[in-house]
């Protein structure tokens, strides 16, 4: 086992992949000379060149439908837009082209591509830069979304995410990337796309995140657990296709629910899993749903603001007890 | 090697050389007095100060973050200065000079970046409109607005005409190259200005472009030129020729400022991570103060107390931008709700009446809270 942050883990494996097979290859902004914005690509350039990490023009549709028509040759590019605010310039190549080639071409040719990209606030980057808009992509057949939480799922998932055919939408988060965690040592997993993962059990109650929440999700647990309250954490792993067995299987058990989001509440990702829960667990369930989000304004930029706004461990402890007084349920 | 369209060498429009020397052009005959030629040093230096005060003040935590202009002075002051009243200027993110010349007050500047509001300045009460950051999205905005003006009937001696600014990474973007389209199948009375500062954060300009940036406006039907960006009488001659042609109605042009970002793209960033400290070397000895300080000097159109008294003024803003800085008041909680929409809208006052009973929840708590 080795200790590593979430960083490093997606840097160990992208490049273990390019040794891996020759047509996976990098390209974006910044990512070659500079290393990356948020230095996920440090040292790529220098080991495999210029013909396998590109640094492209500050034109993020340009950069990810030529990628597209890459992967229509049969390459595996790894494509990063910086943060995933700016693959709103992209959006028609992902969602009208990535996302439909393989069927709109009658299955004649697919798209195995992988866009990696940050969502998060709490950086104070401003309402255009701190955006958590996966939902976009997980509302779409024919992309996958991946969203991992820690080191070993980064690894795993990243390498599951370039092995496969089809697009992906892989969500990295500007708060997880100085994160540790443990890393098998010689570790060559591949993740199994569309699993949620219980990371810790509980009886009293089901939280639910991913991506950055996932990791909140954990620490309210452990928090709550000097309390006496046993919470199980359901860290989703994966946007589309969802895992929903796990989620219900975890709410039969526990009889109630939170769900914590970074993004906003309205038609938010935690919306589709109440649903699930609703139709999968109705019976079992003691207590609405409830979720927790962030305040549905554009992110301000002022520190104190942006704190605010957020979903925080004090807001989600909060709503995780008031969901188990409702229930008669003691709450340390 | 790469290829261009051109064997020529590009044209570079320049009045004053960087040793500090006049020299006429055909196409651009500058009329200002020597006082006007002053008042553009005073711009320069005093800019120069707002800027320099300001990464100092982000250093110190006052800041959230600053984009240095340093360097970039006399493609500002020199387009700046050439608007007139009812003129509208589009900035990106890095147009402070512009900003002083249209009379925004440095206080309002920093408060932006403080955090302290979205909107520092009413654009209209200064024809300078809000920053943005999402790379050449302004094109657009700046091209609709210039048909606007022209759907009006705006135009004309009296009428008005609209600059966008923007860096030589944004021309890969296709809002911009989509704004050049709208604009000139359109006539608009837009001026284009890029200041090629040879970087987009981390990426020289060949990996935006293969020949110079001004010649691409031809290929979208309007005169493109590239002007010593660190020239601040060039600067001014062409971009007062440009707006003059938009108002008459002879629609948009591209002016390159070929310029030169000294500092670090912003104060998040280490330009010695991807640059020669040569390049800067070269550059230095280009600098926009000093070749008008230069040339002042040399033909006698300025002399030490005039240069004193800028330099005892440029102190006397430094110190009111640090004051004014720490006076500005700290944010809320609960003004994340204001200026979600500009009508009443009931899921946000739900929203706001929710979050004050949570805030007020804690005990002892401030919800007037803040930095
Ligand atoms: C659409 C988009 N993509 C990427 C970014 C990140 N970014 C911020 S500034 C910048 C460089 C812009 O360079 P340039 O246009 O030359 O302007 P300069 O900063 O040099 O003034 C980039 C890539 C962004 N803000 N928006
Ligand atoms: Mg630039």
């Amino acid at each position: 086992m080795s200790v590593i942050t979430y960083r490093q883990a997606l840097r160990d494996t992208l490049r273990a992949e390019m040794h891996r097979d020759e047509n996976v290859f990098l390209l974006g902004e910044e990512i070659g000379v500079f290393e990356g914005s948020y230095k996920i690509t440090e040292g790529l350039l220098k080991e495999f060149g210029e013909r396998r990490v590109r640094d492209t023009p500050i034109a993020e549709e340009g950069f990810v439908g030529a990628a597209i028509g890459a992967a229509m040759l049969g390459l595996r590019p790894v494509v990063e837009i910086m943060t995933i605010n700016f693959s709103l310039i992209a959006i028609d190549q992902i969602i009208n082209h990535a996302a439909k080639i393989y069927g709109m071409f009658g299955g004649q040719t697919s798209v195995p591509m992988v866009i990696r990209t940050p969502g998060g606030g709490g950086q104070q980057l401003g309402a255009t830069h701190s955006q958590n808009i996966e939902l976009f992509y997980s509302f779409i057949p024919g992309l996958k979304v991946l969203a991992p939480s820690t080191p070993a799922e980064a690894a795993s998932m990243l390498r599951a995410a370039i092995r496969d055919d089809d697009p992906v939408l892989f969500l990295e988060n500007l708060g997880l990337y100085n994160t540790k965690g443990e890393v098998p040592d010689g570790d060559e997993s591949v993740a199994e796309i569309g699993r949620a993962a219980v990371t810790r059990e509980g009886t009293d109650i089901t939280l639910i995140g991913y991506s950055r929440m996932a990791m909140v999700a954990g620490q309210v647990a452990e928090k709550l657990a000097a309390e006496g309250i046993s919470v199980e954490v359901v860290d989703l792993r994966s946007l589309r296709p969802l895992d929903r067995d796990t989620i219900v299987e975890s709410v039969r058990k526990t009889g109630c629910a939170v769900v914590a989001e970074d993004d906003w509440l309205t038609y938010g990702i935690g919306a589709e899993i109440a649903a699930s829960i609703q139709e999968g667990a109705f019976d079992y369930l003691d207590a609405p749903v409830r979720r927790v989000a962030m305040a549905e304004v554009p992110m301000p930029y002022a520190k104190p603001l942006e704190t605010a706004a957020l979903p925080s461990i004090d807001s989600i402890t909060t709503a995780v007890k008031e969901t188990l007084s409702a229930v008669g349920r003691r709450v340390g | 090697m790469p290829v261009t369209t051109s064997h020529e060498e590009p044209e570079l429009i320049q009045l004053l050389t960087p040793e500090g020397e006049f020299k006429e052009h055909p196409d651009y005959p500058l009329d200002i007095s020597a006082e006007e030629m002053r008042g553009l040093y005073r711009d320069l230096a005093l800019v120069r100060r707002l800027d320099t005060e300001a990464v100092a003040l982000q250093r110190q935590g006052e800041l959230g973050l600053w984009a240095s202009l340093l360097g970039q002075e006399a493609a500002q002051v020199g387009s700046g200065r050439a608007l007139r009243p009812n003129d509208m200027a589009f900035p990106s993110y890095r147009e402070h000079g512009v900003a002083w010349c249209r009379g925004v007050a440095p206080k309002d500047l920093l408060a932006l970046f403080r955090g302290v509001t979205n909107g520092g300045w009413n654009p209209d009460d200064h024809g300078f409109h809000l920053y943005t950051i999402v790379i050449g999205t302004q094109a657009l905005h700046a091209t609709g607005y210039a048909m606007g003006i022209q759907r009006d009937g705006a135009l004309g001696e009296d009428g008005s005409a609209v600059i966008v600014y923007f860096g030589d990474g944004a021309t890969s973007q296709g809002d911009t190259n989509e704004a050049f389209v709208y604009a000139a199948v359109n006539n608009a009375p837009v001026v284009f200005f890029c200041q090629n500062n040879q970087w987009a954060i981390s990426e020289p300009l060949e990996r935006q472009s293969r020949v110079p940036l001004y010649r691409r406006a031809e290929g979208f039907g309007f005169p493109g030129v590239r002007v010593d960006g660190n020239d601040v009488l060039a600067c001014l001659a062409v971009t007062r020729a440009a707006l003059h042609n938009a108002r008459e109605g002879q629609g948009p042009s591209l002016i390159e400022a070929f310029t030169y970002r000294m500092g670090a793209h912003t104060t998040s960033d280490d330009p010695t991570r991807y640059r020669m400290s040569a390049e800067l070397e070269e550059w230095k000895a280009k600098d926009p103060l000093l070749r008008l300080h230069t040339f002042l000097t040399r033909n006698g159109l300025a002399d030490e107390a005039f240069f004193a008294a800028v330099e005892e003024e440029a102190g006397r803003l430094g110190e009111r931008i640090r004051t004014e800085c720490r006076a500005l008041p700290d944010p809320a909680p609960l003004d994340i709700f204001h200026e979600v929409y500009a009508e009443p809208h009931h899921h946000i006052d739900r929203q706001r009446a929710e979050f004050a009973d949570y805030l007020a929840s804690f005990e002892g708590a401030d919800a007037e809270g803040g930095r």
